[in-house]
């Protein structure tokens, strides 16, 4: 039974149907991988009993012919979204051994259909971060390591430790947050598969905000067709969350075998910036001649303020997350650090709760929102950003989705880009787009470089219009033929 | 637009962050260099824009005037560093 | 429409030895919205719970909570716009006042800056002498309220309840186009009365859901307008008049003596009637406004704004001009009757199907001192609107004196009872009979004589004769009848 944790989610819910196994017998080859992958950091914690409990709870739920869509499905969660009687961090100390007494509106939504929570995934502090470096609990190791290296790289992140266990095979799904591109990063990073959905597609209640106007739920699986079962079960409208979209949803994964013949597929050609690895710029092309096989017509468009995009999020970003993470003042929850005064108290508590990057987000979101500055930053950063959702929109007049790739690089050595913030910020320069202006993406694992390191290619689509990006990954995942695993180091 | 160590002095007290004393420097100097590559969106010609607040362009939705929350005490307190008969109890705060 | 031209009346000109002054003032009123649940939230608002059981997930700012809107507190801030005449903007939004504190979870207030719901409108404000003024309101937005701090109970530790914390309110600011204590107290009496007529407050103030932050500077008569502080949070119509007079000669004092005034925040001392500096302008918060991004834009279509006009209620300065033009009544008379919409709907019903100046003078000279009097709301009024509308009827129709009326009232008030049952139980119908009159009459002069001749040359003393018929007749002969009678046997 060891093997269990192989299958994909899909394959895991025939299994279950024809009852080659239970839903516990799932669920503990998970636990046992788990308990066998201490090395790669990527679990906070492990909820071992309640694990078991909901897969028993599952397996009579089963018996009584009442089967949810994921129903026996053990999965990770991101430790952003609050779970009930768990404890969550969001990657930080401040938070300190806070529980919650109630539970996000996805990891709801997902137990409501079904599935078992093996436990809490690590991830940058407050989902800062895009190599899983910033997390209060160390980082996360990527499974993957260069061919014949045995040096330890970055899974990418924020959802570091969600792309790490779906790459090792510590969960057949996990859930994850992308605000500039933390779901799809981390997949490219782990050959993995990762969607950001539309903006206001998953409900963001009970998930710790990071910023607001951009953060969106999603999943990150090892198929298209994971995906696209995992996202129709976290999403949908919600009530308790104003920017929840009032949007049905639809059979996700019935679009992953769409036929794309006669979709037109736009390239922009702002994505090839300088620096490109050769690698990464044949693999975009490979992926143009397989949705041509597929009857794609393949236009070029152009985004003309791609390269402000970054810029944009780096001043719109950080005012939220100052003004979102102003909560955290050790007086209601989490860990107080007590000061001579109430003042003293506020600074010690946040300056010794925050880890570094997350205080100089902080400070830069503070100072951008201050008096004098908040003009020439902020709103020039929201006109720039109507400039860029302008952008997509002349786009998707004469194309139906976009093909580039999903990082400027693999997966790097940890240590190797942590003291240079603007660096480590590029990660993103092909993803955060798509959280400015709101819109489905997709990362599918599609090649492996000549290190022998997964890249990835991004589709993005137009609002709720995840199932052409569904479609579009689908035909890529075949076409790539991408199976490769990551070596068993741990 | 630069900032100094007394400048990041000041933002640390607005956004209540400790920062020891010879971070000060340091730190204005990491925020230089973000800010100054922030400063690339200068170049973009902005004119008669309207400021995107939110990708949404609908009402925000609203609820009916009940009560359907609250009375939750427990909940509302279980995490709390220190409380006293029903009230979180916080540091000495005088204005 | 800042009338800083306006100077004040000379009467309100403060004079020292270095020559008159006068007070600028404008208001920020917290109006509390009446409704059942929070602004963003679905706790109750209820005023004296226990602490913290008033509080969502949402009120205490736990990770990951978010604001939903109530409807019904969007709805009451535009009806409380159009009661001030003011513009309603169809496009208004949320914004973030990022500040520290601990009765602030979110570690922001929830508030309006760039785009209010209400705009500018003006309210025409009584000042009680037949004179007024025009008040113009910058303003109104809806915004969280805080939680409470309590200070007292700990020497080195502040105790937190979050029960009023998300409650919604409207501030309402004034332009600065006060000049005295009296007019910023009427203002505030105007607005009060406003918001009670709409129902969108109850206007409580010694609950605190409707209290003023007052801003206050001085200057020559006429002259350049000085620096101003603001004093926060006063709750009573007395603070608020004290607390201006106090302010005002403070900031006398310190510019005769060469000084200049910093500009700042303060706070009133009950106990003591000053006010003390809270905040100096030199750490005067930067509030860091913007957009709250867990909320939309709040959007208004004609059709609904015009089906809140249509359901408004008639508005104070309506209702007066009615009482003028349908019933004649007097400005004076008028304005007072308005001036709560109780007291309105009271004297309506006491006006229905009687002569509306009777009904006016009887409520206005009788009912309202009485209540005034014994301390009694309107609502709580041991005589009923009925009673009173049957007492007022019983005079016009002649059946009792304005004399016996006020007896009737004092048996209602004290035992109860329906007026017309009581003035037939206890004979105190009117003697209009002038038979009856004239018998008694006869009587009396036949008794005086002496008295009687003196009435040719000093008409005056007919009084002494009307007054000895009135006791005759225990107060019920009609003394018009009387005076007719005597004038014809007499003059
Ligand atoms: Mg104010
Ligand atoms: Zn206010």
């Amino acid at each position: 039974m060891s093997t269990l944790n192989e299958l994909t989610l899909a394959g895991a819910l025939k299994g279950l149907a024809s009852k080659d196994f239970s839903a516990r017998e799932l669920t503990q080859a998970h636990l046992d991988a788990i308990a066998d992958a201490d090395q790669l950091n990527a679990y906070l914690l492990t909820t071992t009993e309640t694990a078991l409990a909901m897969a028993d709870a599952s397996d009579a739920r089963r018996a009584m012919g009442d089967v949810g869509a994921l129903e026996g499905i053990p999965l990770g969660i991101k430790d952003l979204f609050c779970t009930n009687g768990t404890r969550t961090t969001a990657g930080s100390k401040i938070l300190g051994d806070f529980t919650p007494h109630y539970e996000s509106t996805v990891s709801a939504n997902l137990w409501r259909d079904g599935a078992v929570m093996l436990g809490k995934l690590n991830m940058d502090e407050f989902a800062m971060g895009s190599s899983n470096e910033n997390s209060a609990f160390g980082p996360v190791v990527n499974p993957w390591r260069a061919n014949g290296e045995t040096q330890q790289l970055v899974p990418g992140g924020s959802s570091g430790g969600s792309a790490s266990a779906v790459a090792a095979q510590l969960c057949l799904g996990a859930t994850a947050t992308d605000t500039g591109g933390s779901i799809r990063q981390p997949a490219s990073f782990t050959g993995t598969v990762g969607v950001k959905p539309t903006y206001g597609r998953c409900s963001r209640w009970g998930i710790v905000a990071f910023a607001s106007s951009l953060d969106q739920a999603g999943p990150i699986t090892r198929t298209v067709e994971d995906a696209a079962i995992l996202l129709r079960s976290m999403s949908g409208h919600d009530p308790k969350d104003s920017t929840s979209l009032k949007a049905d949803v639809p059979d996700f994964a019935a679009a992953c075998t769409r036929s794309l013949k006669g979709m037109r597929i736009g390239v922009p050609k702002e994505y090839r910036v300088d620096g490109m690895p050769g690698e990464i710029e044949k693999l975009w092309a490979d992926g143009m001649d397989w949705l041509r096989a597929e009857g794609c017509e393949i236009v070029d468009v152009s985004l003309p303020h791609t390269k402000y995009a970054l810029p944009a999020y780096y001043i719109i970003a950080p005012a939220e997350a100052s003004s979102n993470l102003a909560r955290y003042d050790g007086m209601r929850y989490g860990v107080r650090v007590d000061g001579a005064d109430l003042t003293e108290t506020y600074e010690k508590t946040r300056g010794q709760g925050f880890g570094e990057e997350v205080r100089r987000r902080i400070m830069i979101g503070t100072y951008v929102l201050s008096a004098g500055f908040y003009d020439a930053y902020y709103i020039r950063a929201q006109k720039v950003r109507a400039r860029i959702a302008e952008d997509f929109k002349k786009a998707f007049e004469t194309c139906d989705a976009l093909l580039t790739p999903t990082a400027p690089s693999a997966a790097f050595k940890i240590g190797a880009r942590y003291n240079d913030p603007v660096q480590m910020y590029l990660n993103d320069i092909f993803t955060v787009t798509a959280n400015l202006a709101g819109l489905p993406g997709i990362s599918i694992p599609a090649t492996l470089d000549n290190a022998g390191l997964p890249l990835g290619l991004q589709v993005i689509g137009k609002a709720l219009d995840e199932e052409t990006c569904f479609a579009v990954g689908g035909a890529l995942e075949r076409a790539a033929g991408f199976n490769a695993k990551p070596n068993k180091w741990w | 637009m630069s900032v100094d160590a007394k400048t990041v002095s000041k933002i640390a007290r607005l956004a209540r962050l400790e920062v020891a004393e010879e971070r000060l420097a340091p730190l204005a100097d990491e925020l230089n260099g973000i800010l100054h590559w922030i400063e690339e969106l200068n170049e973009v010609d902005v004119e008669g824009v309207a400021p995107m607040a939110s990708v949404e362009d609908v009402p925000t939705p609203t609820r009916e005037d009940k009560v359907t929350d609250g009375n939750i005490r427990d909940d509302v307190l279980a995490s709390a560093p220190r409380t006293e008969e029903g009230f979180f109890v916080m540091p000495k705060a005088v204005e | 429409m800042f009338t800083a031209e306006r100077i004040a009346d000379k009467s309100d000109w403060i004079t020292t030895d270095t020559g008159d002054w006068e007070i600028i003032i404008g208001l920020e009123i917290h109006a509390q919205v009446a409704s059942k649940a929070k602004l963003f939230s679905g706790a109750a608002t209820g005023y004296g719970a226990e602490p913290n059981t008033q509080v969502s997930l949402v009120d205490a700012a736990m990770p990951g909570m978010l604001p939903v809107l109530n409807e019904y507190c969007v709805e009451q801030a535009v009806r409380t716009g159009m009661g001030m005449k003011a513009q309603i903007n169809a496009f208004s939004r949320f914004d973030r006042k990022n500040y520290f504190y601990p009765d602030l979870p979110q570690g922001y207030q929830i508030s309006q800056l760039y785009h209010p719901i209400v705009g500018e409108g003006e309210m025409l404000v009584e000042l009680g002498d037949g004179e007024s003024i025009t008040v113009g309101i910058e303003r109104l937005h809806l915004e969280q309220d805080a939680g409470k701090s309590i200070h007292d109970l700990d020497p080195n530790a502040t105790y937190v309840d979050l029960n009023r914390c998300g409650v919604a309110l409207m501030e309402i600011v004034s332009k600065p186009d006060m000049r005295s204590a009296r007019e910023a107290a009427a203002y505030v009496r105007k607005l009060r009365a406003l918001v009670r007529y709409l129902g969108t407050c109850d206007g409580d103030m010694e609950k605190g859901n409707l209290r003023a932050d007052v801003n206050v500077s001085v200057r020559r008569p006429g002259g350049d307008l000085g620096t101003r502080c603001e004093i926060k949070n006063l709750n009573s119509m007395r603070f608020i008049q004290q607390a201006i007079e106090y302010e005002a000669r403070r900031q006398i004092e310190i510019l005769e003596n060469g000084g200049e005034i910093d500009q700042e925040t303060r706070l009133y001392n009950t106990d003591t009637g000053e006010t003390r500096t809270m905040r100096s302008k030199e750490d005067a918060h930067d509030y860091r406004y913007f957009p709250d991004p867990d909320l939309l834009p709040v959007k208004l279509s004609e059709d609904w704004l015009a089906a809140i006009k249509a359901s408004l209620p008639e508005l104070p300065d309506d209702k007066k001009i009615r009482f003028v033009s349908e019933y004649g009544l007097s400005e004076y008379d008028a304005s007072v009757l308005v001036s709560d919409r109780e007291k309105a709907a009271y004297y309506e019903d006491v006006a229905d199907g009687n002569d509306k100046k009777l009904a006016a003078n009887w409520l206005l000279n009788e009912v309202f001192g009485k209540l005034n009097k014994e301390n009694v709301e309107i609502s709580d009024s041991p005589v009923s609107a009925a009673a009173n509308r049957a007492i007022v009827g019983m005079i016009s129709n002649g059946v009792i004196s304005g004399k016996i009326a006020k007896q009737v009232f004092e048996i209602c008030w004290t035992e109860g009872g329906d007026p017309e049952a009581i003035v037939e139980e206890r004979g105190l119908k009117q003697v209009t009979d002038t038979g009856a009159i004239e018998a008694m009459i006869d009587e009396i002069i036949a008794a005086n004589p002496d008295q009687a001749a003196k009435v040719k040359d000093k008409p005056k003393t007919l009084g002494w004769f009307v007054g000895q018929v009135m006791q005759a007749s225990k107060g019920k002969a009609n003394p018009q009848a009387v005076n007719e009678i005597l004038r014809k046997k007499l003059l």
